[in-house]
């Protein structure tokens, strides 16, 4: 039987709060009451799980995913390679991580994106993988681009990679994004500057790591992802987790 | 040892291109099938049902960009028994009016649990996806601790699936104004 204690609740210090008057999609979009305390049940402890049979070899790559044969997307190639955990520094085996993002240009393959940069006919901008038995991932792609949105201002996303990521149970559904160090669109942001706390701040921030850069083929960025972990009490009913 | 959690970030407008491209217009993307478009392996008991709905911003526009993702018991009341996705489904809504529909069993309660569907909605303007779940208005909902604790009627009818002909239910998402959804720190 799988672990079935209770997720430690969400660090309010460490998220966003709903109403965030400069990035200007929450001010409608924000609920005015307060959320509703729960305690975990079942459902929330449990969640959905994929296999390897739903990831297709590519699926990983997306260089080459929506290529033409022998064709690859355009821009400056780099992996993206992590640890996904939990606060309890528990490594996340065996669970769904997807990814978005703009092509190199910082052009959306999707019809509500009209900015001037360019489509690549041979970019989709999608990918997936699972993490491994320690909870590792990683994934090749291009580096986006920066790229401008309606927000009132001159305001320019800095270049990121969106992430999905399932957990063990429901509780632990997260979708954040990843940006790039030393990007200086990071600190005039109003997506990320959501977060109040600027170190975790940093933990949204991938580093060039030149240890698994290989030479004259792509470098590499290291990006950690930690999910809620587990409290340290048990269901009383209900003693097999651990 | 202990690590931080990873602070959320909106899912943006694009959120459909990672989570459903086939509804992005990405056709051939992971063979055309997008992860959660059956809530249930074919086959699986129960009483068929439909839930159709339609997200609001605080002004009542439709929300035209979010996807919504859902999770249940079966018709025995237990999670995750039936394959390892059963009971999980996405939804992109749809760009014309912010329309969803899932076509699903209806979950038993489980424990002092009403029978319920969970929700999770992510959208550009959402900074930390929001949970919520649908209750039935013809199921018994008992001492289900999440309506016990809802005082306000009006705030309780937020959670329940309204009856609309033979199998359908009509759940509406308002994330903010007179009508607003309930929603829970998960
Ligand atoms: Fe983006």
């Amino acid at each position: 039987m799988s672990d079935i204690r209770p997720f430690n609740s969400q660090d309010m210090s460490l998220q966003p709060p709903a109403l965030t008057l400069d990035y200007r999609s929450s001010r409608l979009r924000a609920p005015s009451h307060k959320l509703l305390s729960l305690e975990h049940g079942p459902g929330e402890l449990t969640g959905p799980t994929f296999g390897h049979d739903v990831i297709g070899p590519n699926d990983h790559d997306l260089i080459i995913n929506y290529a033409a044969p022998g064709a690859a997307a355009i821009g400056e190639q780099i992996m993206v390679h992590g640890h996904l955990l939990d606060e309890n520094a528990r490594p996340v085996p065996q669970v769904l991580l997807e990814f978005w993002q703009a092509n190199a240009g910082g052009r959306y393959r999707h019809k509500k994106d009209g900015y001037l940069a360019p489509l690549d006919p041979n970019f989709g901008g999608c990918g997936r993988t699972l993490t491994d038995e320690k909870g590792y991932f990683s994934f090749r792609t291009v580096r986006p681009g920066p790229y401008p949105w309606p927000n009132g201002g001159n305001d320019w996303r800095p270049a990121h990679i969106h992430f999905s990521c399932f957990g063990q149970g429901w509780a632990q559904r997260l979708i954040t994004q990843m940006y790039f160090e030393g990007d200086p669109h990071i600190p005039l942001c109003p997506i990320v500057q959501t977060i109040a706390d600027p170190q975790a701040i940093d933990r949204l921030t991938a580093l060039l790591d030149m240890a698994h850069t290989v030479p004259m083929e792509f470098r590499a960025f290291r990006f950690d992802i930690v999910l809620r972990g587990r409290t340290s009490t048990r269901f009383e009913n209900k003693l097999e987790g651990n | 040892m202990s690590c931080l959690q990873s602070a959320s970030q909106t899912a943006g407008p694009y959120v459909h291109i990672g989570c459903t491209p086939s509804v992005a217009g990405l056709k051939d993307m992971y063979g055309g099938y997008d992860l959660g478009a059956d809530i249930f392996p074919p086959n699986v008991p129960g009483r068929r049902i439909v839930i159709v709905g339609q997200v609001f911003d605080g002004t009542g526009d439709p929300v035209l960009d979010a996807m919504l993702e859902f999770w249940q018991a079966d018709s025995n009341g237990r999670y995750g028994a039936n394959g390892p996705s059963g009971g999980w489904a996405r939804r992109a809504v749809d760009a014309d009016a912010g329309r969803y529909r899932l076509e699903t069993i209806l979950p038993a309660a489980t424990g002092e649990e009403a029978a319920h569907v969970k929700v999770w909605v992510v959208a550009r303007g959402i900074n930390l996806g929001l949970h919520t779940r649908i209750y039935f208005e013809d199921e018994p909902q008992g001492q289900d601790p999440i309506l016990a604790s809802i005082k306000d009627p009006s705030r309780r009818s937020s959670l329940i699936a309204q009856r609309s002909g033979g199998d359908g239910y009509i759940f509406n998402i308002h994330l903010q104004g007179e009508k607003e959804t309930v929603f829970m720190n998960v």
